[in-house]
C-alpha cells in the first residue's frame, strides 16, 4: 500500500506496482491527467511535476521511492482559493498555447524558475526551460509570458 | 504536353469539395438546417450533443443554440489540433450573429454527416466553412430581429443589433438575445439570399486578438485531450507491431503474457495487410499483438516480456542509403517520364553561357506530434463508440464501419482535442486498431501508443531528391528551367503521398522553356501528408535554386526573385489555388522592406536570406538574419514574415501559427531526419530526433498584409519558406550551398 502527498493531500495508490512511474500513477490511478505522457525517457518535459519544489520528470520516478515526499502537479499550482498562479494567468492572457499538450509541463518548469528567481533574464529562462519541448513552437510566447508573470508577481500576483 | 498532375499525389484532394464554394441555398439548408420547410430548425443528430447543454435552449441550426439566460452556445465542427480552429470558426458565427463574445460558450460539435467535412487538413477549414458559418450567424440574427420586431410591433427594418442586444432606436427599447430566444425559435428561418452580412469594417471580433477557448482548461490540467479520457471500468491496451514494417505475426508467447500482473488478456490481430498505406477512409490494420491490462503502465511493461515470431517475407526492406545511392546515379540527368514540356528547356540550358545544375535532397521526417496516438473504443451490442483525436473525424465512422463490416449508423464518434497533428492524425490507423481490440474486450478500452510506436509507425513525410537545371540569358534573366523529381513510390505508378512536384504555376507560367521529368524509386515505407505536403520540402529546393540562379547571374536576390515572377497577374482568376503574382510580389516587397533588405551592411559572419512560397492559397515571404561561426554553429537572430492569407480571422492565433511555422521550420531544417535500414526505422524517440529547444528560437516579426481576398488557411503555408531563407543566408555568409536536409549532416549545429 503506497500513499503519496500530492498537491497537499495524502493519496492512496492501493496495491500498485512500486515500479510504476509517477506519471502513470497520477494519470491512470488518481485521474490527475494534467501531467502528460510525451516520450517516457525524460526528453520532452511534458510530464514535469515538482518533487519537494524541484522540477522533475514524472516518467522517471517510481512511486515506490516517493513516500513522504511532497509532489505538486499542474492541478495543484493554483492557490487553494482557486486564484490562478500568475503563470497560468499570463499563459491565458498572452494566448501561449497552440495544441497546448506541453504547456502544463512548461508551466511547471516556469513555476519552479519563478519560485527561485522572481526576475529571470532571457538566459535564465533558456536554462530553466531547456528540458521542455514545444512541438508547435510556442517558445516566443512562453518567454514573453514568463516575463509578464514575473511583472505580475512583482505587483503582488499569486504564485 | 502537361501531365503534371501525374507527378503529385495529395490524398487530401479527395476530401475537397468538388468545386469552389459558392453556397447554394440547397446546400445551406442541408448544412445549416435552415430552410423554408423546417419550421423549428432543430437538427436531429443521433446522440446528445452535450451532457452539459442547457435544456431550455433553442438550437436554431447546427451551429447555434441560444438559452433564455443569454448563453450562446456555438458548436465548432472541425478537429482542433493546435491550429486554433475551435476558437476561429465560432468567431465567424458570432461575428455575423453580432454576439457579445463573453456570452459565447464553445463546444465541439458532434460527428455527423450533417456537418459535412469535419477535417483538419489542407488548411481548408476556414475557406470551406466561411460561407456557411457566416450564413448561420446572420440567419439567426435575422430571426432574433424578427422576433423583437414582432414583440414591439415595429418593422424589422427598424431593429438593429449590438453585442447580443436588440435595439429599437426610435422608441429607445432594448431586449437581449436570450429574452427573445424562444420566440425567435418559432419563426421560419430566412432564405440565404435574403440575409445581410456585415461589411468587414463593421467587424468587432474578426481580425482582433481572441484568446483560445480552451486556454483555461489547458493551463489548469483539465482532461481535454484524447489521451486524458477515462471511462468507468476502462481497460488499457498496448499494441506491438513488427519493427520491420509490414511483418506478420507467426507466433507469440500469449500465455506467458496473460499471466503477468494486471494483464487481462493478450491476443494476436492478424491485420488486413502487411504494409499499410495512407488512407483515412481505408480499412487497413497492421498485424500485431494486443495486450489489455488494468493500467497503461502494465500494458507497457508486459511488452518487455513479449516474444513474437515475425514473418517478414512481404515486409519492407527499404534502406534510406539505397535511395541516396540511386539518386547519386541520377545526378545531372533528366528523368525518363516527361510530365511537362514547353519550349526547348534542355536545349536552351545546354546552349546557355550561364547555367546551373544541382541536386537537392531531403530526408524522411516524422510528425512527432507531442501527444502519442491514443484512442478509446467501446464495443456494445453491435455498436462501436469511438473517442479520438482524428483530423479526419468525418471519415472515422465510415472507416470503422467498413473494417467491422457493419452499418455506419452503428458507429458513434466523438472528437477530442489532439496534442498536435501536423497531418499525423489524418489517417485513422490507430482508431481502427482500437476498434478491433475493443471488439474483443468487454469494457471500454484505451489503446495507447508509446512514443517509440509513434515514431516507428508513422506515415512519414517522404524523403526525396530533385535534379535542378536552369539558365539565365545575357541580361541575367531566368530563361529556362528543367526539374527532375526523384520520388519514392509504393505502386510504381505515381509518387507517394506528399512526394512529387506540387502543380503550382511557378516558374513554368513565366518561362517559355520549362521541362519537368520524374523518376520513381520503389518503396514500401508508409508516407502521408505532413504539414504542407510536398511544399514542405520542395519550397527548400525551389527557393534555394532561385537564389543559386541569382548568384550566378550576379543579381540582387530580391530583384531577381521579383523579376522571375513576371508581370502581376492571377493565372486562373478566381481560383485561390492558382498563383496571383501581384499578391506574391506584395509579400516579397513587404518582407524585404521590414527586414531592411539591401539597406544596411551586415557584420562579418552574418547575412540575410530571402525566400518566398505559395501553397494552400497562402502567400508567405520570409527574410532570415543568420550568423555562422567558424565551427559551423549557426544563430538565427531574427525572421521576418509577410503573409497574405486574405483577412485574418484571429490575429492572436494566426500570429501563433506563423511563429510556430518558423520554429518548426528551423527544427526540421537543422536536425530532424528519419532513416530506415532494411525496413526498420532507425530512430525511436526524441533523443534521436532532436526537436528545437527554447534557447534556439529567433525573434520573429509577423506581418499580415491587408488583403481584399477571401480568407484562407494558415497552418500549412506558414511552414515552407523558412528552410531556404536560412540556407540562402548561410550561403551568403560562407559560400557553402546547402542542398541536403537536415543540415546537421553537413556539420552545422544551432
Amino acid at each position: 500500500m503506497i500513499s503519496l502527498s500530492i498537491n497537499g493531500s495524502s493519496q492512496s495508490l492501493g496495491d500498485i506496482d512500486p515500479e510504476t512511474p509517477l506519471l502513470w500513477a497520477l494519470r491512470d490511478t488518481l485521474g490527475l491527467v494534467g501531467t502528460k505522457y510525451g516520450c517516457g525517457i525524460a526528453q520532452c518535459g511534458a510530464c514535469t511535476v515538482h518533487l519537494n519544489g524541484v522540477p522533475v520528470r514524472a516518467c522517471q520516478l517510481q512511486v515506490g521511492n516517493l513516500e513522504g515526499q511532497e509532489i505538486t502537479t499542474i492541478e495543484g499550482v493554483a492557490s487553494e482559493d482557486g486564484a490562478l498562479h500568475v503563470l497560468q494567468e499570463a499563459w491565458i492572457e498572452h494566448d501561449v498555447p497552440q495544441c497546448g499538450y506541453c504547456q502544463a509541463g512548461q508551466i511547471m518548469s516556469a513555476a519552479a524558475l519563478l519560485a527561485a528567481n522572481t526576475k529571470p533574464s532571457d538566459e535564465d529562462i533558456n536554462t530553466a526551460m531547456a528540458g521542455n519541448i514545444c512541438r508547435c513552437g510556442t517558445y516566443t510566447r512562453i518567454v514573453e509570458a514568463i516575463h509578464i508573470a514575473a511583472r505580475k508577481l512583482d505587483q503582488g500576483g499569486t504564485a | 504536353m502537361n501531365n503534371l498532375q501525374n507527378g503529385y499525389n495529395d490524398p487530401l484532394d479527395a476530401f475537397e469539395p468538388k468545386q469552389a464554394r459558392q453556397l447554394s441555398r440547397r446546400e445551406f439548408i442541408k448544412l445549416s438546417g435552415m430552410g423554408a420547410g423546417l419550421a423549428l430548425a432543430v437538427v436531429s443528430v443521433p446522440f446528445s450533443k452535450s451532457a452539459t447543454a442547457a435544456t431550455d435552449g433553442v438550437e436554431y441550426n447546427l451551429f447555434i443554440q441560444i438559452n433564455s439566460d443569454g448563453v450562446i452556445r456555438i458548436y465548432s465542427p472541425n478537429p482542433e489540433v493546435g491550429q486554433g480552429i475551435k476558437t476561429a470558426l465560432p468567431m465567424v458565427v458570432a461575428e455575423e450573429l453580432d454576439a457579445n463574445w463573453s456570452d459565447v460558450v464553445i463546444e465541439n460539435s458532434p460527428i455527423a454527416d450533417e456537418y459535412g467535412r469535419q477535417v483538419a487538413g489542407g488548411s481548408r477549414s476556414v475557406p470551406t466553412r466561411w460561407d456557411e458559418l457566416r450564413a448561420a450567424g446572420a440567419g439567426v440574427r435575422a430571426m432574433l430581429i424578427e422576433a423583437a420586431a414582432g414583440e414591439w410591433s415595429v418593422p424589422s427594418s427598424e431593429v438593429t443589433t449590438n453585442q447580443s442586444m436588440l435595439i429599437h432606436a426610435f422608441s429607445d427599447r432594448r431586449i437581449s438575445y436570450g429574452e427573445v430566444a424562444n420566440l425567435a425559435g418559432e419563426l421560419s428561418p430566412p432564405m440565404v439570399d435574403s440575409l445581410t452580412f456585415k461589411n468587414p469594417e463593421e467587424y468587432r471580433l474578426l481580425g482582433t486578438r481572441i484568446t483560445g477557448t480552451d486556454n483555461m482548461a489547458l493551463v489548469t490540467g483539465k482532461p481535454i485531450f484524447g489521451i486524458d479520457l477515462q471511462l468507468p471500468n476502462m481497460l488499457y491496451a498496448s499494441y506491438t507491431k513488427c519493427p520491420t514494417i509490414g511483418g506478420r505475426v507467426v507466433k507469440a508467447n500469449l500465455d506467458e503474457i496473460k499471466a503477468l500482473p494486471g494483464v487481462i488478456t493478450a491476443f494476436v490481430l492478424e491485420g488486413t495487410v502487411g504494409v499499410t498505406s495512407f488512407d483515412p477512409r481505408g480499412v487497413s490494420v497492421a498485424p500485431g499483438v494486443a495486450i489489455v491490462a488494468e493500467s497503461t503502465w502494465q500494458s507497457f511493461k508486459a511488452r518487455d516480456s513479449l516474444k513474437i515470431g515475425w514473418d517478414t517475407s512481404e515486409a519492407s526492406s527499404d534502406s534510406w542509403s539505397d535511395y541516396v545511392e540511386a539518386a547519386e546515379e541520377l545526378r545531372g540527368k533528366e528523368g525518363a517520364a516527361v510530365l511537362l514540356e514547353q519550349g526547348t528547356a534542355a536545349q536552351v540550358i545546354n546552349d546557355a553561357a550561364t547555367k546551373v545544375s544541382s541536386q537537392y535532397g531531403f530526408g524522411f521526417v516524422s510528425h512527432a506530434q507531442l501527444e502519442p496516438q491514443s484512442c478509446v473504443a467501446h464495443w456494445r451490442e453491435n455498436m462501436m463508440e469511438i473517442w479520438s483525436t482524428s483530423q479526419t473525424q468525418s471519415e472515422v465512422r465510415g472507416s470503422v464501419a467498413a473494417l467491422l463490416d457493419m452499418p455506419k449508423e452503428n458507429v458513434i464518434a466523438h472528437q477530442y482535442r489532439g496534442g498536435g497533428g501536423f497531418g499525423r492524425r489524418l489517417d485513422n490507423d490507430y482508431v481502427r486498431e482500437a476498434a478491433l481490440i475493443a471488439q474483443r474486450v468487454d469494457a471500454p478500452v484505451k489503446l495507447q501508443w508509446s512514443r517509440e510506436d509513434d515514431m516507428a509507425f508513422d506515415f512519414f513525410r517522404v524523403g526525396g531528391f530533385y535534379n535542378m537545371q536552369a539558365s539565365v540569358d545575357e541580361n541575367g534573366k531566368l530563361n529556362a528551367w528543367n526539374s527532375h523529381a526523384i520520388c519514392l513510390s509504393a505502386d510504381g505508378e505515381k509518387p507517394n503521398s506528399g512526394a512529387g512536384l506540387r502543380p503550382m504555376d511557378f516558374p513554368r507560367e513565366m518561362l517559355e522553356h520549362f521541362k519537368h521529368t520524374q523518376t520513381l524509386l520503389p518503396s514500401k515505407t508508409p508516407t502521408g501528408p505532413w504539414r504542407a505536403p510536398s511544399s514542405n520540402s520542395y519550397a527548400f529546393v525551389e527557393q534555394s535554386f532561385v537564389h543559386e540562379m541569382a548568384v550566378v547571374a550576379q543579381r540582387d536576390h530580391l530583384e531577381f526573385l521579383i523579376e522571375s515572377l513576371g508581370e502581376p497577374k492571377w493565372f486562373k482568376e478566381g481560383d485561390s489555388a492558382s498563383l496571383n503574382t501581384a499578391r506574391a510580389i506584395n509579400v516579397i516587397k513587404t518582407v524585404a522592406e521590414r527586414a531592411g533588405w539591401g539597406t544596411k551592411q551586415q557584420p562579418v559572419g552574418r547575412a540575410l536570406g530571402l525566400s518566398f512560397y505559395f501553397c494552400h492559397a497562402g502567400y508567405v515571404a520570409e527574410v532570415a538574419d543568420v550568423s555562422v561561426d567558424k565551427d559551423k554553429k549557426i544563430t538565427v537572430h531574427k525572421v521576418w514574415m509577410a503573409v497574405d492569407v486574405g483577412p485574418v480571422l484571429n490575429l492572436s492565433a494566426a500570429e501563433n501559427q506563423c511563429q510556430g511555422g518558423v520554429i518548426d521550420g528551423i527544427s526540421t531544417l537543422m536536425g530532424l531526419e528519419i532513416t530506415m535500414t532494411k525496413g526498420r526505422v532507425d530512430q525511436s524517440n526524441f533523443d534521436e530526433y532532436p526537436l528545437l529547444r527554447i534557447s534556439s528560437r529567433p525573434k520573429i516579426d509577423v506581418h499580415f498584409v491587408k488583403s481584399e481576398y477571401s480568407p484562407t488557411g494558415l497552418g500549412e503555408p506558414a511552414f515552407p519558406p523558412l528552410a531556404a531563407a536560412v540556407c540562402n543566408a548561410i550561403y551568403s555568409v560562407t559560400g557553402d550551398r546547402i542542398r541536403d536536409l537536415p543540415i546537421r549532416k553537413a556539420g552545422y549545429t544551432i
